[in-house]
């Protein structure tokens, strides 16, 4: 049954509907996709660990291990006492892992999430307005793109002091936005020619309608792309600003983890500590690839041309 | 054309001076000052006593500046705008921010500018050839590698190669940009190369996949153009339709983000260059900030921002000339 034909559509159809759209239809694009499929396991590892981790592992306290224990998970007969081994500190290596993901990601869900409101919000206005609101909007743009971005942050780090995720978040997004912004405008742009957006207006019905109905549903895996691409964005930059230690220490993270590594301990330097700075980076690098090959899946699953073939 | 030109023109001086404003406030409103930073510093690098180390740090009060923030700004954007740029408070007290920065850029530009004409010839050859073999087993493998290593942060990859190649294996040196005496020698040169070559490797693997992946796209956009079709009807020797026909029209957008990318070299090498402590605009910027040198953070952001603003300028008038379609006045 379509839900453009005129009849009362009872509660248990729409759950119904939602359900296929929501969860059957992406869930079947998922598992036919291998490489999407992988990414969104990896993702779920990451969310797990994320959220579940930190009660099942004990909470990394130093002088709990041998100083620079080698990885026992690699050891014959592998063990799991200390599955990566112990750093500088005799602090358990895993455990800082599954301790310092929660803020990774939190950091990264919600300046991802901001960049993207920020740019969406931004392009549609500007494009949909046009004139006078377009041109101001589109020179603030300009003038942000310019900014280098990295530098940038460097110092509002050392301003703000933010030690919040939704700080930090929120910092990231600053420039980032900028980009995102130009590219759904012009998406807007060419969207406003088509027909029925024509036949929409002629209709009379309301902007909102317009807005949110008619042009959003195009732009959606657009949109939900640039959401991951920015997310992988703010890994980068996050972790980074962690690294260079112009964030205030907190809690873990895998940034303070890769600082401490190589501006304290030196772990770089020789072999036998190596696994204490391979930590953190197989980390960051393993949570930016699973994201990269969930987006595959992405324009299959909002894309509503493409929707349709499943 | 003149017109368009003008206000091109107006646009790229209004960003500079909107950006250049802007930095100075958010840098002056930093917490920390120069005189505290600098006095830890000694501390640290000397093992003064705090008395000391602050004596010393104050007799570069001459340098700090005075007044009200809104009198500092007035007096910095009309200096600013005759090109002087201030001077250095902490980091060799007393010099002047724009030859510290000239005696910085080579070494960037070196590093920076060669990695981005390699990853970007590379870029461009292999994304062609994967958009010819379309669809194939080659071009889903590559562009899968290439999805990755775009997204892998470059410091991670400069941690990797500063331990493996110069730790371990002990094939390059681990910091600096060169270790025998400066001159026009073979020595010297083979030297400078010998530590340029893990700061450009890693900025190449980095960014060569966003090459390859958009030439891969922009050409296969091209093919499907029906220019092409009748190109190979009219029985056009398929070399020329490769390079004048296809390779041509597909490079010009990329060709706009190699301009824009050249300008934002400086600011985009921060942590490359602090991994290998490569004495390159990035490091001394990081070291500015660490030092809350007020002109110097000022002075390497507002050179950042220029090199960016003519970088896109450039490409704007230079992408009129190359597109002919722009070229013949439709414009």
């Amino acid at each position: 049954m379509s839900r453009g034909e005129h009849v009362i559509i009872s509660r248990k159809e729409v759950v119904k509907t939602i359900i296929h759209d929501w969860i059957i239809v992406p869930g079947k694009i998922l598992v036919r996709n291998k490489k999407a499929f992988a990414g969104f396991l990896i993702l779920a590892f990451y969310i797990f660990i994320a959220t579940i981790g930190p009660y099942i592992t004990p909470y990394p306290r130093p002088w709990t291990c041998d100083r620079y224990l080698a990885p026992t998970l690699f050891k014959i007969p592998p063990t799991i006492d200390h599955p990566l081994g112990c750093d500088y500190f005799g602090k358990d290596i895993w455990a800082q892992i599954v301790w310092g993901a929660p803020t990774v990601l939190q950091i990264a869900f919600i300046a991802g999430l901001i960049t993207t409101l920020v740019g969406i919000t931004v392009g549609m206005v500007s494009g949909f307005k046009g004139g006078i609101v377009d041109a101001i909007l589109m020179g603030i743009t300009d003038i942000v793109m310019t900014i280098p971005g990295l530098p940038l942050l460097i110092v509002l780090a050392t301003v703000i002091r933010a030690t919040d995720p939704w700080v930090v978040g929120l910092m990231l997004s600053v420039t980032a936005w900028a980009g995102l912004a130009r590219s759904i405008r012009s998406q807007v742009l060419s969207i406003k020619q088509r027909e029925f957006i024509e036949a929409a207006k002629a209709l009379g019905l309301p902007t909102y309608h317009i807005v949110f109905f008619e042009i959003m549903p195009n732009l959606m895996s657009y949109i939900a792309i640039n959401f991951i691409f920015a997310t992988t964005g703010a890994i980068y930059a996050s972790v980074g600003l962690y690294f260079l230690g112009v964030l205030p220490f907190t809690s873990f993270n895998w940034g303070i983890m890769l600082n401490m590594a190589y501006a304290q301990a030196g772990a770089h330097h020789r072999l036998d500590t190596m696994h204490y700075i391979a930590a953190p980076i197989l980390a960051v690098i393993g949570l930016q690839v699973g994201l990269i090959l969930f987006s595959y899946a992405i324009d299959e699953m909002f894309n509503p041309r493409l929707r349709t073939e499943v | 054309m003149l017109n368009w030109f003008i206000k091109r023109a107006l646009l790229a001086v209004l960003t500079i001076l909107v950006a250049a404003s802007l930095t100075f406030f958010i840098v002056r409103s930093m917490p920390g000052d120069p005189i505290e930073a600098l006095t830890q510093q000694f501390i640290y690098q000397y093992r003064m006593s705090y008395d000391e180390a602050h004596k010393l740090a104050m007799s570069v009060a001459p340098f700090i500046p005075k007044g009200t923030i809104l009198e500092q700004y007035i007096d910095y954007m009309s200096k600013f705008l005759r090109g002087n740029l201030g001077v250095s408070i902490s980091y060799s007290t007393g010099a002047s921010v724009a030859e510290l920065l000239a005696s910085r850029i080579p070494w960037t530009v070196l590093i920076v500018a060669t990695a981005l004409v390699i990853s970007f010839g590379l870029g461009i050859f292999i994304g062609m050839i994967m958009a010819y073999k379309h669809g194939g087993k080659l071009d889903s493998a590559l562009a899968l590698v290439f999805s990755i290593t775009r997204s892998i942060p470059e410091y991670l990859v400069a941690i990797f190669m500063l331990s493996f190649f110069a730790f371990q294996l002990k094939w390059f040196p681990i910091r600096g940009a060169y270790s025998v005496e400066p001159g026009f020698t073979l020595e010297f040169i083979a030297d400078v190369l010998r530590h340029a070559a893990l700061p450009i490797l890693t900025w190449v693997i980095v960014h060569l996949g966003g090459w390859a992946l958009g030439m891969r796209g922009s050409t296969v956009s091209v093919l499907g153009e029906d220019y092409i079709a009748y190109a190979k009807a009219r029985g056009i020797a398929s070399r020329r339709i490769v390079f004048t026909y296809i390779g041509r029209n597909a490079i010009l957008p990329l060709f706009t983000s190699f301009m824009i990318s050249l300008g934002f070299m400086f600011g985009g090498s921060i942590f490359i260059e602090y991994i290998f402590s490569y004495p390159g605009v990035g490091y001394m910027l990081y070291q500015a900030i660490q030092n809350r040198d007020w002109y110097l953070m000022i002075g390497t952001f507002d050179v950042i921002v220029i090199a960016v603003v003519l970088g896109t300028f450039i490409a704007d008038i230079l992408y009129g000339f190359l597109d002919p379609r722009i070229r013949r006045g439709v414009r």
